[in-house]
């Protein structure tokens, strides 16, 4: 499964990366002419309700899904892992207020408060970005600081201690790369979730605005035409499910090969 | 027969009564302390709600009422909505109005914002219950499956389509099933409340998640178990795998199961929000998202807060619960 994943993964960044090579059109050009036309042996995908190419525009949405998932993971992670550290290692009274602000934003399901946030700093991408980062680091920061917690005992960090090491020292050069696999696993699984969110606030209305291509965003559209053009829906829904098991296929295979009571199962 | 008479001899000394007495103690003592852990998380969620409407970009009256609105009619919002006022000023009457369960009223159609969401709840709350029957009708059977028939095509199957289940998302099986059931095959409406037959394709587009996450789960805790000495025991006694799992096993793998199911009851009423967009569901999340193209900020934030709060009232409860029911959780 984890080979699988690793497969759909990096030939979907492929056929991101490459998508203008691959399809002889732009996914912005209209042929109203053959607006909501099927697949065909030109148009794989169809056309849409502007006449617009759906497999370009489908390679189009997956470099802004793959982009959003990267800055979103990226962004989450890094805030995460350093206040997660900082907590755990440090302790007191800067890890009873970084749990505290764990806990109040724990207490929202993450995509309401995505919701909430965009819904009142405007709907677009720069703003999905951002309320996504701003809910998303506060799983790294629980599973860092819980991580950090044990390692501050290790032996070999309680010799640096004693050899006089600074607790920045520790904890940049210990306390971080000893939890970085699982933070590793994490983030894998944290793409498909990125996507995900991305692809629903855009289909609520709330993410990638119109022209610009986003997987979310043409499913919320197809919908008028679910009777008369199904593959406008079909299609971008399609890659949306594929990507997303891919980065759970991965992150999954991850997780056990790091942790050896799941191996076997 | 020897341990039966031992407890039932057990039972009438003095020694059990105490110790239960002690037990219940400790059960008050964690209730107590979990409860008042939730205070300030309530708060904290309050303090976000109310800073929304302080994070827009600009005057949040200008942004509720349009560009084009008037600069008297500005000014009559903020002072209707109280944003004239110093900010520790507004804070207090937003916590007070909490407290009296004034959510204020909608820009829109001047209601009071929980006469509104009062009349959303039951239908958010029955798509929502109805979401968790499906996926836990259907996530039991194939994560038990998966366990007793383990690293078969059965277990390969039902573990596969589980991942599925985790990255269809819910706007897109929703139309989907929509297309096959309502429009093709004609047998379900598409839209609308109504009947019991308006809830089957809502909720099973919204349960279809979770039913991949309880089977997975399911399927963990089931194998966890059968490692278990008593398990091993059964098995030396002669019985089959299938009988291990379902007659041993499953029974003690269920608290972690209800567990998630409870903590997934946030995932389950944000999905809602998707759901009932799509299906046109009379919800709570339907409210939410007309609130937000309508600029109708106060509805926004009640429908946020009743989310968010019944969000941390169920995983409370299931804490609880799952203290009660598993005694090592107080010690911890």
């Amino acid at each position: 499964m984890t080979r699988a994943g690793g497969i759909i993964v990096a030939v979907a960044v492929l056929m991101a990366l490459a998508g203008p090579l691959l399809v002889p059109f732009d996914p912005a050009t209209q042929y109203l002419a053959l607006r909501l036309e099927g697949p065909t042996a030109v148009h794989w995908f169809g056309l849409d309700e502007l006449g617009r190419d759906v497999l370009a525009r489908v390679l189009a949405g997956a470099r802004i899904s793959l982009m959003v998932g990267i800055v979103v993971v990226g962004v989450s992670a890094s805030v995460g892992t350093v206040l997660g550290s900082v907590a755990g290692y440090f302790g007191g009274r800067l890890d009873e207020m970084i749990s505290r602000l764990i806990d109040i934003l724990l207490a929202f399901p993450g995509l309401l408060l995505a919701i909430a946030l965009v819904a009142v700093l405007g709907p677009n991408l720069t703003n999905v970005v951002l309320a996504l980062s701003s809910i998303g680091w506060v799983g790294y920061a629980r599973l860092v600081r819980g991580q950090s917690l044990q390692v501050r005992e290790l032996e070999y960090v309680l010799a640096a201690r004693a050899a006089g090491a600074t607790r920045v020292r520790i904890v940049t050069r210990h306390v971080i790369p000893a939890v970085l696999p699982a933070v590793s696993v994490q983030a894998t699984l944290g793409m498909g979730g990125a996507i995900l969110s991305e692809a629903a606030l855009s289909f609520l209305g709330l993410g990638v605005q119109p022209p610009t291509p986003s997987w979310g965003t043409m499913l919320s559209y197809g919908r008028a035409h679910l009777l008369d053009a199904p593959h406008v829906t079909i299609f971008p829904g399609l890659a949306i499910a594929v990507l997303v098991l891919g980065f759970n296929f991965l992150g999954d295979g991850l997780r056990d090969r790091l942790d050896p009571k799941t191996i076997g199962d | 027969m020897h341990v039966r008479i031992a407890l039932r001899f057990y039972s009438r000394t003095g020694p059990r009564s105490s110790t239960i007495g002690t037990q219940w103690a400790a059960v008050g003592a964690f209730l107590a302390r979990r409860l008042l852990l939730t205070v300030p998380v309530l708060l904290g969620v309050a303090t976000l709600v109310f800073s929304l409407i302080h994070v827009i970009p600009g005057d949040p009256a200008q942004a509720m009422l349009g560009e084009t609105a008037s600069s008297s009619d500005v000014a009559d919002l903020r002072q209707r909505l109280g944003l004239d006022r110093p900010l520790p000023v507004q804070y207090a009457a937003f916590l007070g109005g909490l407290l009296r369960g004034d959510l204020g009223r909608s820009l829109r159609t001047g209601e009071p914002v929980s006469t509104q969401i009062a009349e959303r709840i039951p239908a958010t709350f029955e798509l929502a219950i109805a979401a968790m029957i499906v996926a836990v009708g259907v996530a039991l059977p194939l994560g038990i499956a998966a366990a007793v028939w383990r690293r078969t095509l059965v277990d390969h199957v039902a573990m596969t389509a589980a991942m599925a289940g985790v990255s269809i998302p819910n706007f897109w099986l929703g139309p989907l099933l929509a297309i096959v059931f309502g429009v093709e095959l004609g047998w379900l409406p598409v839209s609308g409340s109504g009947g019991l037959e308006h809830l089957v394709l809502p909720a099973v587009s919204l349960g279809g998640a979770l039913a991949a996450i309880v089977a997975r789960m399911t399927r963990a805790t089931l194998l966890e178990e059968l490692r278990q000495p008593y398990v091993q025991a059964a098995r030396a006694r002669g019985a089959s795998r299938t009988w291990a799992v379902i007659g041993h096993a499953f029974r003690n793998s269920l608290v972690p199961v209800v567990t998630i199911v409870g903590l997934q009851f946030g995932a389950v009423l944000t999905g809602a929000v998707i759901t009932e967009t799509i299906f046109s569901w009379p919800g709570v999340g339907r409210l939410l998202i007309q609130s937000i193209s309508f600029r109708d900020y106060p509805v926004v934030q009640g429908c946020i807060l009743l989310i968010a709060v019944t969000y941390v009232a169920v995983n409370l409860a299931t804490d609880l619960l799952y203290s009660v029911l598993d005694p090592r959780i107080r010690l911890e």
